[in-house]
């Protein structure tokens, strides 16, 4: 069984004293550990930015991959071998700009991939540009004049994109953090965790004392309904997204198990042998 | 040898009726080549397919045609002039004319009205199949028998309802035939085993026997129909077909299965090759195997996706930022193309690199024949360096890059306990770990660039057909080589020591097999479907493009023809010639 010391490696951090993402990074870790995994079949695809270091501090088989494209190479790693634990890791720059139109087909795709987005609603690598979910009026490098773009809503995108699993979590609320990215493994399918990991160099708007302040907890609310995507929708257009927990799941059948005939064990172990009478049936249709 | 061609109206079964034709003749023993020739003087819903037919392997198109089935006056009016008195099977249907100056026999058989006699008007085309069967002489059971095979799922009626309308039009041209000025005899072939298909079914086919048990890709002329043969053949074996949403997604999907040790690909075209150009670097510096079929057409843009080019190879070698070495491999027939289908596999697994199997239009598209032989399976599997167990005792963490004699580090696939290891886009340390140190980035660059050297003792990059010290010697890629093959069989037979070269792999470059290859002959013709000379340029590149080589170059989408070729290249030696005395 391992251990959380098993889970860190003795990278030193690049991340600023105070970020969000040293919140999500050890949320993540405890989650592994909470759920059984191994680093030897857990598979972690970071994308690039900030959040893409994540690969750096967490012992495992990790993939550090081109900005936007963590989804199609998680879908690569999962369907190369199902026995794997494999998890996406990227920010909001990743997820919502550059690599949308991945984001929205691994939704109604379900393949079993666990998506965390480390969300600060600005670009930091860069040194501070306006994200896709920067709220309109924002000020950075690249809108001095104050954002003049409607935010992108992410959850309230994957809840009508087709998603089976929406979470969202806060990095200051770990206990609640470490509990949503076990369900989202649990979840058999595409597991969505947005999480509030706030900038503290580029971002003084929407800080940790101002999340504190507005952040709704859901799964404290016993009346919340979250198996009906309607109902999801409404709370999200309400909140403004401004909540965690749970949000939406269902129970689904996972891409790969849809596939037809698709081999149970790794492909990745596959001999490549295929028996003679099936390549003679094969030759046929050239005769 | 018969060129045999039909035309009509899209939507007329003109490609079944030519590939009815190409099948039965491939049973009989002969070699044959079936294609379309786009045109762009060719509009609206004319469409024609075109059969040649011999007994001897035949792998490139022709102008001229000796038979040609005319469903519309159309046909006669564009194709016409390819005839050279030769036939012109027509239906009466449509009154045809014989133009003025054509030099062709008409000769007009109502199989309209045959076709409604036997209660459906769609049989015309097996009507016309049948005639065709009896002009070339090629008997009519072996039409029944391949309509028997074709159509059996369908059920009896509709086997004999085919071979009623073959059998007609067999006899009504049989009848008529007293009245042919020409008529053909065809060398009995000799009973071979063989099959037809199209280079992108050989890639797919190599592919698979390979133990290829992914692939990604969204769907793009001309390479489409690997996805789709694979998505047929892969629920039989336990593989999967992702359509994906982009080509960005295809060949990322692809590498993040090469990183967890599936045999996985992609295929695509000019376009999507442009998009996965970051993500080809990806896989060069996380040492991650991945292989792309790039079916070239013409660019750049959307350019003419139906038509023949070559002109992705620099794009292939060298695109996308940075310095990232990849291995190019050429095929130019069915049986290098499935050759290649598997080998690519083993290169990248080995190399530890994106690999590409460069095909272009015509090769991907139409039929040729292969001896059944060819396609053998099982086929050599080669994983390379991969560690599957460690020690009990081992702390210390995997050394994933480690510098090595032959510069290719053993790697672990997930699941191997012990082996984790971070594979990162960004500059790296032996161990995955990320550094900007300037000595280990020259030695990591060094190290990824000079492994893939070692590849030409594995395989033979440039072939040579004919004597050693020609007059002139032909080269190309793809199927430009197979056109350079037929074309120096003209030369030949004209008294000219033609030989014939062709790359096997164009990245890394052969240097010294080329230079050796190339050392005696007098006039070297490189003969390349682009516009800039991309192979010209390779050449030039390694400082091997002296006085005797020359180019010639063709950017209208159609392919070249040997006769052409031929005829280029004698002028060029009738001119060096007159330059010399």
């Amino acid at each position: 069984m391992a251990t959380l010391q098993d889970f860190k490696t003795e990278e030193k951090s690049w991340w600023c004293p105070g970020c969000g993402d040293f919140g999500v990074l050890a949320a993540l870790q405890k989650a592994l550990v909470k759920v059984g995994a191994e680093p030897a079949t857990t598979a972690i695809i970071a994308g690039i930015g900030c959040s893409g270091k994540i690969g750096n501090y967490i012992n495992s088989y990790n993939i550090h991959v081109t900005h936007g494209r963590t989804l199609p190479a998680a879908l690569g790693v999962k369907l190369a071998n199902r026995t794997l634990r494999v998890l996406a890791v990227g920010g909001d720059g990743d997820a919502y700009a550059i690599g949308m139109g991945h984001f929205m087909h691994s939704l109604r795709r379900n393949a079993d991939i666990t998506y965390i987005v480390m969300d600060n609603h600005v670009y930091g690598l860069t040194k501070g540009q306006t994200s896709p979910t920067s709220e309109t009026g924002f000020h950075t490098k690249t809108s001095p004049q104050g954002s003049i773009e409607a935010p992108v809503h992410p959850l309230m995108l994957a809840v009508a994109g087709g998603a089976t699993f929406v979470a969202q979590g806060f990095s200051s609320w770990q206990p609640q953090l470490a509990d949503l990215i076990v369900r989202g493994m649990e979840h058999h399918g595409f597991s969505l965790i947005n999480v509030i990991s706030p900038c503290v160099t580029y971002n003084r708007v929407n800080s940790y004392d101002w999340y504190k302040k507005t952040l709704v907890n859901l799964d404290e609310d016993p009346t919340y309904d979250r198996s009906s995507r309607a109902r999801a929708l409404t709370r999200l257009e309400e909140t403004d997204e401004l909540v965690t927990g749970l949000i939406y799941q269902e129970a689904s059948t996972p891409y790969e198990e849809k596939i037809p005939g698709f081999l149970k064990t790794p492909l990745a172990h596959h001999d490549g042998h295929i028996a003679q009478e099936a390549w003679d049936a094969l030759l046929e249709q050239f005769e | 040898m018969i060129a045999w061609k039909i035309g009509g109206d899209q939507g007329e079964g003109i490609d079944s009726t030519g590939d009815i034709v190409i099948h039965v003749a491939n049973r009989l023993g002969y070699y044959v080549y079936g294609y379309k020739s786009f045109s762009s003087r060719i509009k609206g819903g004319h469409t024609h397919y075109k059969v040649r037919l011999g007994t001897h392997p035949i792998q490139a198109a022709t102008r001229h045609t000796d038979i040609l089935v005319a469903l519309n006056q159309e046909t006669i009016e564009l194709e016409g002039s390819e005839l050279q008195g030769g036939v012109i099977l027509a239906d009466s249907a449509f009154s045809p004319v014989l133009p003025p100056g054509l030099d062709a026999q008409l000769l007009a058989l109502p199989m309209t009205q045959m076709a409604k006699e036997l209660g459906s008007g769609l049989m015309r085309n097996m009507i016309a199949a049948g005639a065709s069967a009896a002009l070339m002489g090629l008997g009519i059971q072996p039409f029944y028998d391949y309509v028997a095979k074709r159509f059996g799922t369908k059920g009896a009626e509709v086997v004999k309802a085919n071979q009623m309308a073959l059998q007609r039009g067999y006899q009504a041209l049989s009848e008529s035939a007293h009245t042919l000025k020409t008529t053909w005899t065809l060398t009995p072939p000799i009973p071979a085993d063989r099959l037809v298909m199209t280079g992108n079914d050989a890639v797919a086919l190599g592919a698979l026997a390979g133990g290829c048990r992914l692939m990604c890709g969204y769907p793009i002329t001309p390479a489409t129909d690997i996805m789709e043969s694979l998505v047929k053949w892969f629920p039989s074996v336990g593989g999967a077909v992702v359509q994906m949403e982009d080509e960005l997604g295809s060949i990322t999907a692809a590498i993040g299965a090469g990183f967890a040790g599936a045999r996985a690909m992609t295929a695509t075209s000019g376009p999507g090759l442009s998009l996965m150009q970051e993500a080809i670097g990806l896989a060069a510096m996380t040492e991650t195997p991945v292989v792309i079929v790039d079916t070239q057409r013409g660019g750049p843009s959307t350019g003419m996706p139906t038509k023949q080019e070559q002109s992705d190879l620099l794009a292939m070698i060298y695109g996308g930022h940075g310095e990232a070495p990849r291995i190019v491999i050429t095929p130019s027939s069915l049986e290098e193309s499935f050759e290649d289908g598997y080998e690519a596999f083993n290169l990248a697994e080995i190399y530890q690199t994106p690999v590409f199997i460069a095909t272009d239009l015509s090769l991907a598209l139409w039929q040729q024949s292969i001896e059944r032989s060819y396609v053998q399976n099982p086929v050599p599997i080669e994983r390379g360096k991969i560690v599957k167990t460690f020690g009990s005792n081992t702390s210390e963490p995997f050394q994933r890059y480690a510098f090595t004699a032959d510069n290719i580090s053993p790697r672990t696939l997930p699941g191997t306990p012990g082996g984790q290891y971070l594979a990162t886009g960004v500059e790296h340390a032996p161990s995955g770990k990320v550094s900007e140190a300037p000595e280990n980035r020259a030695r990591m660059m060094d190290k990824r660039l000079h492994k893939i050297q070692s590849i030409h003792s594995r395989r033979q990059g440039f072939l040579v057909q004919g004597p050693a010290n020609a007059d002139l010697m032909l080269i190309g890629i793809g199927s430009t080589a197979a056109v350079n093959r037929e074309a120096a069989q003209l030369l030949q037979q004209s008294g000219i020591a033609a030989a014939v070269g062709w790359f096997r792999t164009i990245a890394p470059f052969p240097h010294e097999l080329f230079a050796s290859a190339t050392q005696g002959s007098l006039h070297i013709l490189v003969v390349e479907q682009n516009a800039t000379g991309q192979i010209a340029q390779l050449i030039q590149m390694q400082g091997l493009y002296d006085q005797r080589f020359a180019t010639l170059l063709k950017y209208d989408g159609v392919p070249f023809l040997p006769e052409d070729v031929a005829q280029y290249a004698q002028q060029l030696i009738a001119s060096s010639m007159e330059v010399t005395h």
